[in-house]
């Protein structure tokens, strides 16, 4: 033989084991594992602590499967998007066939083991919020409509009622509210980020609400949905998840939310183009920290129970 | 290029190996958990084995 050679390109790209890991979407898995644990610890029943932290494992792998599979159907405007430039498979990392095999893997393991860890019940919602995130929002909506936050935005607000189900194997008004809530926030929360990161939306075709109307518009509807929040997120402070803990962060929090909605929608362009969004940063940040601390506060409501503290 | 034992590639593949390895580890360690959790909870330990038997037959309502 006097010729060797070695193809050097075709696993300087191999994907590393971190490289699938991050076709589940951490980051957004971290908010599927507290919203749903909060949802399983505010409930009425007790759950033994092994079950409970498999069902929250298996609702974690649910959501992260569905990431995975938005990242398969989403991998031509990944690719245009500073934002999404370097996930694995604009990246090269991963081929979009692998990702739709692991999500598709992944999301019946998680919903079939939800199932026999917990109730059928709990796999079901996990079943129905993969499809309305992969199916309804990611294939149907996301390119097809500004509205497309505001109606997939329920992909995000499923975890807590999933977590409910896993204690009480069904669906009650508290576990509707704590939906409601992350469904009524969604808009302002990703309307803020769309108002700073515009460019990356137009560029890659995305029908997000400062791209088809406008930032005035935008502007106005962040301030509409944030005062409909309101009631909702207030309102489950009266009911049996809630108490005096809750209800007072909830008003100081709405209070905080409100004002700064106000504020972004009585700014002009020049003015928010003049210190680069600085206000609309700000209220993305606020809206972290909002959510965040609503739940916060359910658990806090949760462990004062466990105490013998009742709320109401 | 030279041709060397250990390339960065071969720790990258046992990385993912391990990484595969570790996760099927804590699921058999996880559904292990589970099933004696269900079992201290008192949940249907008995199953069919073919003949009849009081405890797995409905009751008959008395008269």
């Amino acid at each position: 033989m006097s010729d060797a050679s070695l193809n050097t390109t075709s696993y300087e790209n191999e994907a590393g084991f971190g490289d699938f890991f991050a076709l589940l979407k951490p980051r957004v898995m971290s908010l599927v594992v507290f919203t749903a644990f909060v949802g399983l610890l505010v409930a009425p029943v007790p759950v033994h602590p092994i079950i409970g932290f498999a069902a929250i494992l298996f609702i974690a792998i649910g959501g992260g499967a569905s990431g995975a599979l938005n990242m398969w159907w989403e991998a031509d405007v990944d690719a245009l998007m500073k934002r999404t430039r370097k996930r694995p498979i604009p990246a090269g990392k991963v081929t979009a066939g692998e990702a739709k095999a692991f999500g598709l893997t992944l999301a019946v393991m998680a919903v079939v083991m939800l199932g026999l860890a917990a109730n059928f019940v709990a796999a079901g919602l996990l079943a129905f919020t993969i499809f309305f995130y992969v199916v309804v929002y990611t294939m149907g909506l996301k390119r097809r409509t500004p509205q497309n936050i505001v109606i997939g935005g329920a992909a995000g607000a499923f975890p807590p009622m999933i977590g409910w189900a896993v204690a009480t194997g069904g669906i009650s008004i508290e576990s509707v509210l704590m939906f409601s809530i992350i469904f009524m926030w969604t808009p302002p929360h990703f309307w803020s980020l769309a108002l700073f990161m515009n460019d990356d939306y137009t560029k890659a075709g995305i029908p997000m609400l400062p791209v088809t109307h406008g930032r005035r518009v935008t502007r106005a509807h962040i301030l509409i949905y944030t005062l409909l929040l309101a009631p909702v997120a207030v309102g489950a402070g009266f009911t049996s998840i809630g108490g005096p803990v809750y209800l007072t962060a909830s008003v100081l929090l709405n209070a905080w939310f409100i004002t700064g909605a106000v504020k972004i929608w009585r700014r002009s362009e020049e003015a928010a183009v003049a210190d680069k969004y600085a206000a609309e940063r700000k209220f993305f940040r606020i809206s972290l920290l909002y959510l965040f601390l609503h739940f916060g506060a359910l658990l806090a409501e949760g462990v004062l129970r466990n105490f013998g503290m009742e709320g109401w | 290029m030279a041709i060397v034992k250990e390339h960065e590639i071969h720790r990258r593949r046992f990385g993912r190996n391990a990484g595969v390895g570790l996760a099927l580890l804590a699921f058999v360690v996880l559904v292990y958990g589970m099933t004696v959790a269900k079992m201290q909870s008192g949940d249907m330990m008995e199953a069919a084995d073919h003949s009849p038997r009081i405890s797995m037959t409905p009751e008959v309502p008395s008269e």
